[in-house]
């Protein structure tokens, strides 16, 4: 029962945050409801039973990226999002088609699934277990996404830095 | 007792919430920032579903999705700071030049 | 045991030799190129007399299959070769000319571009003639048929640049086509009745059948339809018109193409059919008719020619007529004894007529011609010998030959006795014409004072000059066959054995029941020494010799005419012309039958052609259809590139309704 009524209201929350990330016209607005969103989805993930992911979605996506998204908008001093013409095939398409397809999914999740109930906690994800998994099962993709975040931080110093400062540094 | 089925849908809504933020915005980092509400609908899906198959490598795999995803932001977000500084301006309209 | 004979080296020789010049030609010496013709050439007349030596031991007729070549449930066409008396004469006037001819072109063409061309064509129309006279069966000489008409068409376009000789090599091939259509319709009525195409078997099936006097059947149309054929390939009424035109190429061309041997293939053609035709009496009416017509209409517009080339084409559609008449009356060996001294003649008119222009640097014009004799006596002579052999005057050769046909045409009826006799007189009149206007009086050209090109044969030494003797050669051989080719045909009314007409006897056999009921004649086997076609009556003595000297004293008063108009008195052709006005310009423009053929035929043609099948379906469906396929394909893509915007939100929309319509699709498969 908690466990529904906690779902609920997370969920609930979850929604709010993302509805208003489409509605604001300020980014930083949308960035900060994108962090309300985060945060209750790492409720929901404890809610299952995922208390390391939950962790991790806090301190990185929460702690790290959204950090990330908010220092970028303040550096590029990004305003209200003015109104320009749109596409029209984006609005006559696009978004029409996406209601129908997660409708759809929708539908056939409620009809065909398994209704199976999981209670809270269903599957506890202790770090011990998750790190046995993470260094046995999945050790290459482990290293390979660790690799992947060098070239990441490698690629975002060279493209944000500034072409001035480069050259002086050359002829230093 | 939540039925999984519940959390299917509310990581649906937030995928479409996503999908629509991307088609809808003109700022790019709004974009972005919709770009990574779907992929924390996605996320919520995997531990769903590592939930109900009792597969713990539903969880390591959103690991993994958010290692990318914070490569991913930092790469576009370096990227979009380029832009802005050639384009002045964060407007996606106003930034369609590759066009036949 | 028959011996093989190996008659394929006849014409296969000279086809060996059109290969080599053809292929290789470009890079040989002028010496190389003739030696190897003529080496060919006269290989295969070597290899003909000597089958000619050995032809009295032979059983008739001969025959040697080289190989099968089409076996289609009954029917059977080989690559065979047949040899009988006619073909063997056909055989040694074609080789003989021939060799002698071109032995003559090298003389002539010897300044000309275009050497290894033009002994690759001779040769090879050699070939394609050969293999028309030694063809046993009709297939294969439909294919000679063809052949010689490709080979006339690329010699009559021997100078292709120019407009009218190209013009007129077209309209010979295409005239000679219409002919060529009734030729095949005849071969398709063989196949279907008769099962077969081979000489000796048609003979066969057809010996048995009774003439058709009711004047219409099967063997009636395969007649008709092998005139038509006749007609085209020797340019009688009315598929005359390429002949004329056909003077466009080099004289030694017109000399054996259009003179000596392709015309005479519609003669040999008719008088191999001779069964067929003489059980289609209509047929036989209509050959008969036809070659009257056609000796007299050529005759008359021969009259009025100033061309000297023209005048001896016309002259000869008009012998040509002659000897159709001869087969008409059923006289077929008088037809071939005609064909053998016109090819001496006419050969012999035409190679001096070529020395005559070379003499006078390209100039074919007779009225700028006159007083010749002296300066080419050579020329002269020789031309001199064919003129009077030409104009039936004995003891030349043509007086033989026409005389014989002039004789069964009267039997027949005297009607084409009396054209045939005026026809002659014709003859001997525009003959002579030609001989006076050319060699005597004052000369009227301009040859000697300047030195320009005048035509394509005109060359820069200026003057008139008699020709090399590797060209009055031939010309002189000629003349003496001309002389003495007629007195093997010495008929029994003048005390002769006619030899010829014994020696042809057995091709032309006829078994035809109910034909052998001449005028006072014995049937069964004819008896020697007279033809065994038709038996001529026993009172054929007297009337015979009387008619002899009606025809020769014809011939004397065309000369007579021609001495009167051209020499003596020069103005009286002028005053006659102006006279006759409107009926002699009709004349002079040949009576205006290309250009009636023009409008009714040609104009509509090529009107049609241009409407319909080049704008209607080449440009409006054909080029239409790929135009538009292509434009349409533009744009398409043009209309589909307005997708690739620049615009991200876009991309995203299309995007996401693919998505949704996978989506949709794996649910709809899913949920099935």
């Amino acid at each position: 029962m908690l466990h529904l009524i906690l779902f609920l209201v997370f969920g609930a929350v979850c929604v709010a945050g993302a509805v208003n990330l489409l509605v604001q016209r300020h980014p930083i607005n949308g960035a900060l409801s994108l962090v309300v969103v985060m945060g209750s989805l790492a409720v929901e993930y404890l809610l299952l039973g995922a208390e390391f992911v939950a962790a991790v979605q806090v301190i990185v996506y929460a702690g790290a990226i959204m950090v990330l998204f908010v220092f970028v908008i303040m550096l590029l001093n990004a305003g209200e999002e003015e109104r320009t013409r749109g596409s029209k095939v984006a609005m006559l398409f696009g978004v029409p088609g996406m209601l129908v397809g997660s409708i759809l999914i929708g539908w056939v999740l409620i009809e065909r699934g398994s209704g199976a109930a999981v209670p809270a906690g269903a599957l506890p994800g202790a770090p011990k277990v998750i790190g046995w998994l993470l260094f046995h099962d999945f050790l290459l993709p482990f290293e390979v996404t660790s690799i992947l975040v060098l070239i990441a931080i490698m690629g975002a110093v060279v493209l944000a830095s500034h072409p001035d400062t480069d050259q002086g540094r050359k002829e230093g | 007792m939540v039925p999984i089925s519940y959390y299917l849908i509310l990581s649906g809504i937030l995928f479409a919430c996503g999908v629509t933020g991307f088609l809808i915005k003109r700022n790019i980092i709004s974009i972005f920032m919709s770009i990574e509400l779907m992929l924390n609908g996605v996320n919520l899906s995997f531990v769903a579903f590592a939930a109900q198959w009792h597969a713990l490598s539903g969880q390591v795999f959103v690991f993994f999705v958010m290692v990318v995803a914070a490569a991913e932001a930092a790469v576009g977000l370096a990227i979009i700071i380029s832009v802005y500084r050639t384009r002045e301006t964060l407007n996606v309209d106003q930034v369609d030049l590759l066009k036949l | 045991m028959t011996p093989d004979l190996h008659l394929w080296l006849i014409p296969v020789l000279p086809l060996v030799g059109a290969v080599i010049n053809g292929l290789f030609g470009k890079k040989f010496s002028q010496q190389t190129i003739a030696g190897l013709a003529l080496l060919f050439s006269g290989a295969a007349f070597a290899v003909v007399l000597s089958v000619a030596f050995r032809f009295s031991a032979l059983a008739t007729p001969h025959t040697e299959t080289l190989a099968t070549w089409i076996r289609a449930g009954s029917f059977q066409a080989d690559f065979a070769f047949y040899l009988d008396h006619l073909s063997l004469v056909m055989l040694l006037v074609v080789t003989g000319v021939g060799f002698l001819i071109h032995i003559y072109s090298v003389g002539y063409m010897g300044e000309e571009g275009g050497f290894y061309r033009f002994f690759a064509y001779l040769n090879l129309f050699m070939f394609f003639m050969l293999t028309l006279v030694l063809a046993s069966n009709y297939l294969l000489m439909f294919i000679g048929w063809e052949g010689v008409g490709l080979a006339s068409y690329l010699l009559i376009g021997f100078w292709f640049t120019k407009d009218t000789a190209a013009a007129a090599g077209k309209k010979a091939f295409i005239v000679n086509r219409i002919g060529d259509f009734g030729f095949l319709i005849a071969l398709f009525l063989l196949i279907k009745h008769f099962g077969s195409l081979n000489f000796e078997q048609v003979a066969q099936r057809v010996s048995p059948l009774n003439p058709e006097t009711g004047g219409a059947g099967l063997l009636t149309a395969i007649g008709l339809l092998l005139m038509v054929g006749a007609a085209g390939k020797s340019a009688q009424i009315p598929l005359y018109v390429w002949l004329p035109d056909a003077m466009e190429g080099p004289t030694p061309v017109s000399a054996l193409i259009h003179a000596a041997t392709m015309v005479t293939a519609g003669v040999y053609m008719v008088s191999r059919s001779h069964l067929i035709f003489e059980r289609a009496p209509t047929a036989l009416t209509v050959v008969a008719i036809v070659g009257t017509l056609t000796a007299l209409f050529a005759a008359t517009i021969g009259v009025t020619q100033t061309d000297i080339k023209k005048v001896l084409a016309y002259s000869t559609v008009s012998q040509l007529g002659y000897m159709f008449i001869a087969c008409g009356v059923g006289a077929f060996s008088a037809a071939i004894f005609h064909l053998m001294t016109h090819a001496f003649f006419k050969g012999l008119l035409f190679l001096a007529a070529g020395s005559v222009i070379h003499a006078v640097s390209g100039e074919q014009d007779m009225r700028q011609m006159g007083g010749l004799r002296t300066k080419i006596p050579w020329t002269f002579w020789t031309m001199t010998v064919g003129t009077f052999a030409i104009a039936g005057i004995p003891p030349f050769a043509g007086f033989f030959s026409k005389d014989e046909i002039l004789w069964r045409a009267y039997q027949a009826s005297w009607v084409y006795w009396a054209i045939g006799l005026f026809t002659a007189l014709l003859t001997s009149f525009y003959m002579f014409r030609l001989w006076f206007l050319t060699f005597f009086g004052v000369y009227r050209g301009a040859a000697e004072a300047s030195d320009e090109d005048a035509a394509p044969h005109g060359h820069g030494h200026g003057g008139i000059h008699e020709s090399p003797m590797v060209m009055v050669i031939p010309l002189v051989v000629l003349a003496v066959l001309s002389v003495t080719g007629g007195w093997i045909g010495v008929p029994a009314s003048l005390g002769g054995s006619n030899r010829f007409g014994k020696f042809l006897g057995p091709t032309f056999e006829s078994t035809t029941p109910g034909l052998k009921a001449g005028p006072g004649a014995a049937s069964q086997v004819a008896p020697p020494g007279k033809e065994s076609e038709q038996p001529e009556p026993q009172t054929g003595g007297a009337s015979e010799v009387a008619l002899t000297g009606i025809s020769v004293s014809a011939a004397l008063i065309g000369f007579g005419l021609a001495w009167l108009l051209y020499y003596r008195n020069p103005r009286l052709p002028q005053q006659i012309a102006s006279r006759l006005g409107g009926f002699y310009r009709a004349v002079v423009n040949k009576y205006y039958v290309d250009e009636l053929y023009a409008a009714l035929f040609v104009k509509p043609l090529i009107a049609g052609s241009a409407l319909i099948l080049w704008h209607g379906i080449d440009q409006d469906v054909i080029d239409a259809t790929l135009d538009n396929s292509a434009h349409g394909a533009n744009e398409v893509s043009d209309s589909i590139r307005h997708m690739q915007s620049g615009n991200l939100r876009s991309y995203a929309g299309w995007v996401a309704a693919g998505a949704a319509l996978v989506i949709v699709y794996m649910v709809w498969v899913g949920t099935r």
